[in-house]
């Protein structure tokens, strides 16, 4: 009985473990941390008084191992032909020994002003790429009402279809991205079609279309889980070598996926402020029934937020599997707060404080690090919207009257 | 062949299991904030990860006893309904969801992160926290006792009949409260803030106590959901909470007794579904691993969410009319 009614999540008592011993002259080592990461997970342990570490993950995949030259005693660092961090695999059995050669030496410090240039540079990439999610939240919610909770199985697909083209199918990358945009055009389409309009047509009311959401993300999600599996699967060609641009290092995709963030979000702005499907998206945003007495066609326009919305977040999607890096079922899931955070942060509705707000929460993530252990970041980002609703609660953009 | 017997045994079982009880505790209290005061209150599996850590460290961390470590757990759950409500009980009703949802991840976050392993176990979670609750079990017979397929241990009878009591007096306490004068104001929050407040009511505070009551009633769930098994952080994910919602939703929002048959026909209902499933896939029926037939429940609640919320907004035991202000 006792395990038959838990939720069904999976357990953390991880099946399959790295582990190593960390010695110096055959004297063992106490408190050196050891880093384990990939596929969004991440966890670390010191060495114990016999210098073992031992670190469970949650799938049978590749993981870059990281020894923590800072905890070494003075004097000593990882030998030279070494590498660190390193990619480890595992090979048949559960478990997997990684072990770090240790030589005498003094280590090459990062000073901490290029630290905070490299976590700055990170947290823009992350932000940007939370923009492109978090406006078309953002319009969703600024023209139906609906906070979309299902936004982040939207977020999902696009790297799902990216990884069924390119890996599964063969396709070359770049078609294979223009196919996955495609299809999350298409999916918004017929999300709106299928699901939001018979319910707007029946004057279902917004706390219900946000349940409905609910359950729909919850559906998408392990749907996504029963025909993907629970693994964390590799894009073709994801993490490249960084290039050292001065005192920052980025790899040619972290610069590519700004650029395209960049140039999307310029576009939408362009849409938004100088088209008449721009024009009519705002009106309907502002009022809609006025909107609808003025002659704007309301149902249309919601349509294209869906279809935009989705498109944006499967590209959103796209850079997140490139950035994290990996595609998995749940990774969508894994930001939805902080894509909340960001539009809460910038005001709920508004586009424009969706992208200001997506770059305070990416680079607030990304700087967190420098001082919270790493397992942590996320808690800063959702104890600053806390903080925010405290004292500004129409956010940084918003105006007062929606808050009510 | 299919063991039909095994799998109407299991889902027998499910019906006075502790952890339906916990749901059914959860959810009552889901329905104070939700199906009494209008409160979108998506952070219930914080509540209960509250209740859950909190019994569990107050016995392992600080030697507390069984009495000391629920008062614990009690007094955690009251200070996190203050955190939560001051910013967001004066805004806009998906404002508290918003940011109840971002609460009881921050607290799970907390909970797995290694900097406090010392103390919460990190991802490994906790365990070794029952035996002082079980010391005050005054059954005591070897092996199992019962009839039909409710034969369990005497610690099981102990979870069963301490959950199923609580349960009982929560409801008990639930029903008073909504005929008092407090559950009339409550009721008319939900149906109209500014009327209320038009009659001098400070509506903040009463919501307030409304975010309490029903965040205590989660915790105490907590604490009942870790007697049958170890604490871990990955149970109070997300999911935990929508699964609650589902519950609350199939039984009835605004009903006392809606939450408990709720949680009973839910867990009878998935228990019955995963076990077909399961035995279905093994006699070859599907051709699906069994690991997809886990994660078909999972999409059945999903559905069944989206359906009741648009088909049968009032569940089994509520009336249309105490749903109007759902819009």
């Amino acid at each position: 009985m006792a395990e038959a009614g838990s939720t069904g999540t999976d357990s953390e008592e991880y099946e399959y473990f790295f582990l190593g011993n960390v010695q110096y002259e055959d004297e063992p080592l106490e408190g050196v941390e050891i880093t384990v990461e990939g596929g969004g997970f991440k966890a670390s342990a010191e060495t114990d008084a016999d210098g073992k570490w031992r670190i469970g993950v949650p799938e049978k995949a590749s993981y870059k191992v990281t020894l923590d030259e800072d905890t070494l005693p003075k004097g000593v660092i990882v030998a030279e032909d070494e590498e660190n961090p390193r990619t480890a695999e595992f090979g048949l059995t559960n478990t997997k020994s990684v072990n770090f050669f240790l030589g005498e030496g003094t280590r090459q410090t990062v000073s901490f002003f290029d630290q905070l240039l490299n976590r700055l540079a990170n947290g823009v990439n992350f932000g940007l790429l939370l923009a492109l999610a978090a406006i078309g939240l953002s319009l969703i919610y600024g023209t139906t009402g609906l906070s979309n909770f299902a936004h982040s199985e939207m977020i999902t697909f696009g790297a799902l279809m990216l990884l069924t083209f390119s890996s599964d199918l063969g396709f070359p990358v770049w078609i294979a991205i223009i196919i996955a945009l495609l299809l999350s055009l298409g999916l918004g389409w017929s999300l709106d079609g299928v699901i939001w309009k018979p319910l707007r047509r029946r004057g279902v009311g917004v706390i219900q279309l946000m349940i409905v959401s609910i359950g729909l993300s919850l559906a998408m999600r392990y749907t996504y889980q029963f025909f993907y599996g629970g693994a964390t699967r590799q894009l073709p060609g994801a993490s490249p070598a960084d290039l050292q641009l001065g005192p920052i290092s980025l790899s040619w995709i972290d610069l590519v996926s700004m650029g395209v963030s960049v140039v999307v979000l310029l576009g939408v702005a362009f849409l938004l402020m100088r088209t008449r499907i721009g024009k009519a998206t705002r009106a309907v945003a502002d009022n809609a029934s006025l909107a609808a007495t003025s002659g704007i066609d309301v149902d249309r326009v919601i349509r294209i937020v869906w279809v935009l919305g989705a498109g944006l977040a499967g590209l959103s999607g796209i850079l997140w599997a490139y950035y994290r890096p990996g595609v998995s079922w749940d990774m969508g899931f894994q930001i939805l707060l902080l894509v909340f955070a960001a539009v809460t942060l910038g005001g709920l509705g508004t586009a424009f404080g969706a992208l200001i707000g997506s770059l305070i929460v990416g680079i607030f993530v990304e700087l967190s690090t420098l001082w919270l252990p790493s397992d942590m970041k996320f808690v800063s980002a959702l104890v600053v919207l806390i903080l925010v609703l405290l004292f500004r609660p129409q956010g940084i953009l918003g105006r007062r009257e929606r808050i009510g | 062949m299919i063991d039909w017997g095994s799998i109407f045994s299991n889902a027998a079982v499910e019906l006075i299991s502790p952890t339906t009880a916990a749901y059914a505790l959860a959810a009552l209290g889901l329905a104070v904030h939700f199906g009494y005061t209008g409160l979108l209150n998506f952070g219930q599996a914080g509540f209960m990860a509250i209740g859950a850590y909190g019994y569990a460290i107050s016995v392992l961390t600080f030697g507390f006893p069984v009495w000391g470590a629920v008062l614990v757990g009690i007094g955690a759950s009251i200070v996190f309904a203050l955190i939560l409500g001051i910013p967001t009980l004066r805004l806009r009703a998906d404002y508290l969801a918003i940011v109840t949802i971002a609460a009881a991840e921050i607290v799970r976050l907390l909970f797995t992160t290694n900097t406090f392993v010392a103390v919460t176990g990190s991802a490994n979670g906790l365990s070794e926290y029952k035996g002082g609750f079980r010391a005050l079990n005054p059954l005591s017979f070897e092996g199992k006792a019962g009839f039909g397929p409710w034969m369990f241990s005497a610690n099981d009878w102990w979870n069963i009949i301490v959950g199923w009591s609580v349960v009982i007096l929560a409801v008990l306490f639930t029903w008073l409260l909504m005929r008092s004068p407090w559950g009339r104001v409550i009721k008319g929050i939900r149906e109209d803030e500014d009327a209320v407040r038009a009659l001098g009511k400070n509506v903040y505070s009463y919501k307030m106590q409304s975010l309490i009551i029903g965040g205590v009633f989660g915790t105490l769930a907590g604490m009942i959901f870790i007697m049958p098994r170890a604490v871990i952080p990955s149970a109070y994910a997300t999911s935990l909470t929508f699964f609650i919602w589902a519950i609350l939703l199939l039984g009835g929002a605004a009903t006392i007794l809606g939450p408990v048959l709720g949680s009973i026909v839910f867990w009878v209902l998935l228990s019955f579904f995963s076990g077909f499933i399961a035995r279905a896939v093994e006699a070859g029926w599907f051709p699906i691993s069994e690991v997809q037939a886990g994660q078909l429940r999972f999409i059945l609640v999903g559905v069944a969410i989206m359906l009741l919320v648009i088909f049968r907004p009032q569940g089994l035991l509520g009336n249309k009319k105490e749903m109007s202000f759902v819009k």
